[in-house]
């Protein structure tokens, strides 16, 4: 990552009335430029830019209400920035909103899943929208993976927190899983992976990781686990209301990363 | 593939949630019912004003189920872990709407019955009948899916839904009523035939219309 500036202090939209347009550079894996978003009056994003390489992973840290789910939408394009610009992999977030979704994956706070349908149904359905195999005997190693192939068949409606959040690390498993007409997911957005989940699901969600990084991905993840965060981060940055104050080697972050210690004595590590 | 991906989804979902459809059709009955207290023991006129109300017991119905075909959307946001699959808008659209246009047909069979019961207005051309509440069902289910996408987010969406979407089909809405009534009542000069071009007209004019602003309303 290089380029990272501290954003201004002034009004994210002084000057700012037409969205900025940023060269593209196929080495990057994501290049944002004065990402702005707001929320009613409140920005919950201000100004933000900085360039992730391709195959790097980035932890991104900050208090709550900082930014960090607000970027990682962005850039996943889940919402729209109401200023400035982005690219993955060289493609536009707003030109190419749709060939961006076959680059990234989401794991965020919402499951993305139906309620009314059992595990295996509801990967069933993003499997068949991704084009692989969506039948139940194809869904069963992923679930296994996960540790919910003795639930496949339940309605996930009495499922608890950390067991649907498995259901979405399934998911995300599946979409970096190369499609027959596409190469998968390679551009990785994980909002507090670790939220919700028992020691094992903390080691399912390292062993995503590892297999993402050993793919080549590039993950971008935001966490309160700061200290793990940055054992397993080549790069972190740090927001601060909206707005990118830090960014730097991710093993420096618990020490230099600005709000990282008041974070860290804060009990969250 | 997507289109076919999502309507299996669809049919899915409305198979685990059929006891919400039992619900609806009793909402559709009991609507018939109150509708026919208005009229009194006037045979005549109840069966004179028998396809008007059997097409607002559907109307009304079809508010309850578009509003729960995007409740089951939003509880966890699956709309939009579809959308960044990705999933094709127009897909996703296209795969509600028809099955909303399936449920809403269900609906308005299962509803011919009672209304024979409740305003002594049977006909004998069934085939007719169905195809006026399959082409009637398709004018309601498609800016009916359009509207309660955009609505699904409000908390006023049981107040604004109605408030937009009840004007919208009223072309459809009389276009349906006039056709029913002629089925039931006799169509001596033909007349049913341009009320049934009428509501394909319209049925076209929404599901193409509504599939192209769809991606609009979803999209944040």
């Amino acid at each position: 990552m290089r380029g990272s500036r501290p954003a201004s202090r002034s009004s994210p939209i002084e000057g700012r009335r037409k969205p900025l347009s940023v060269a593209n550079d196929s080495s990057a894996a994501i290049e944002a430029f004065e990402l702005s978003r707001r929320y009613g009056r409140r920005w919950a994003l201000a100004n933000v830019s900085f360039r992730v390489e391709r195959g790097s992973s980035v932890l991104l840290a900050g208090r709550n209400g900082s930014g960090k789910s607000t970027l990682l939408r962005v850039l996943s394009t889940a919402i729209r920035a109401d200023r400035g610009t982005a690219r993955i992999e060289g493609l536009d977030l707003r030109a190419d909103r749709y060939e961006v979704r076959k680059k990234i994956a989401l794991l965020g706070h919402h499951t993305n899943t139906y309620d009314a349908l059992s595990a295996w149904q509801n990967l069933a359905i993003s499997a068949s929208l991704l084009g692989m195999p969506a039948s139940r005997s194809a869904m069963m190693p992923l679930l296994e993976e996960v540790g919910l192939a003795e639930r496949a068949d339940d309605a996930i409606v009495g499922f608890s927190a950390g067991m649907r959040k498995r259901i979405s690390i399934a998911r995300v498993l599946l979409q970096i899983e190369a499609a027959p007409e596409s190469a998968g997911a390679s551009v990785i957005f994980l909002d507090e992976p670790y939220n919700q989940l028992d020691p094992p699901g903390f080691r399912f969600v390292d062993q995503m990781f590892k297999r993402l990084k050993e793919k080549g991905a590039t993950v971008v993840m935001a966490t309160h686990l700061i200290e793990h965060g940055a054992k397993i981060c080549d790069v972190g940055m740090v927001l601060e209301g909206g707005r990118l104050i830090w960014s730097g080697p991710a093993a420096d972050l618990p020490m230099r990363g600005g709000i990282a210690p008041a974070l860290l004595t804060e009990g969250v590590a | 593939m997507q289109l076919a991906a999502t309507l299996r989804k669809e049919i899915l979902l409305q198979w685990r949630t059929r006891s919400q459809i039992a619900a609806v059709f009793i909402f559709g009955a009991t609507s018939l019912l109150l509708f026919s207290f208005s009229i009194g023991p006037n045979s005549e006129a109840l069966r004179l004003y028998a396809p008007g109300f059997l097409w607002l017991g559907l109307l009304l119905s079809s508010t309850l189920t578009l509003s729960e075909s995007f409740h089951l959307e939003m509880e966890e946001r699956a709309l939009e872990g579809l959308l960044l699959l990705p999933a094709s808008d127009r897909s996703l659209y296209y795969g509600k709407a028809i099955a909303n246009a399936f449920q809403l047909t269900l609906l308005g069979i299962a509803l011919i019955p009672v209304m024979v019961v409740l305003y002594d207005a049977g006909t004998t051309r069934i085939p007719a009948m169905i195809g006026v509440i399959i082409l009637g069902a398709a004018g309601l289910s498609a800016p009916g899916t359009l509207y309660t996408a955009m609505t699904s987010q409000l908390r006023s969406q049981q107040t604004l839904l109605p408030l937009l979407l009840f004007p919208l089909v009223v072309p459809v809405l009389l276009a349906a009523v006039k056709a029913t009534s002629l089925i039931i009542l006799g169509d001596p000069m033909g007349q049913a035939r341009s009320w049934i071009i009428l509501l394909i007209a319209f049925d076209a004019i929404y599901w193409s219309l509504c599939g192209l602003l769809f991606g609009r309303v979803v999209e944040d």
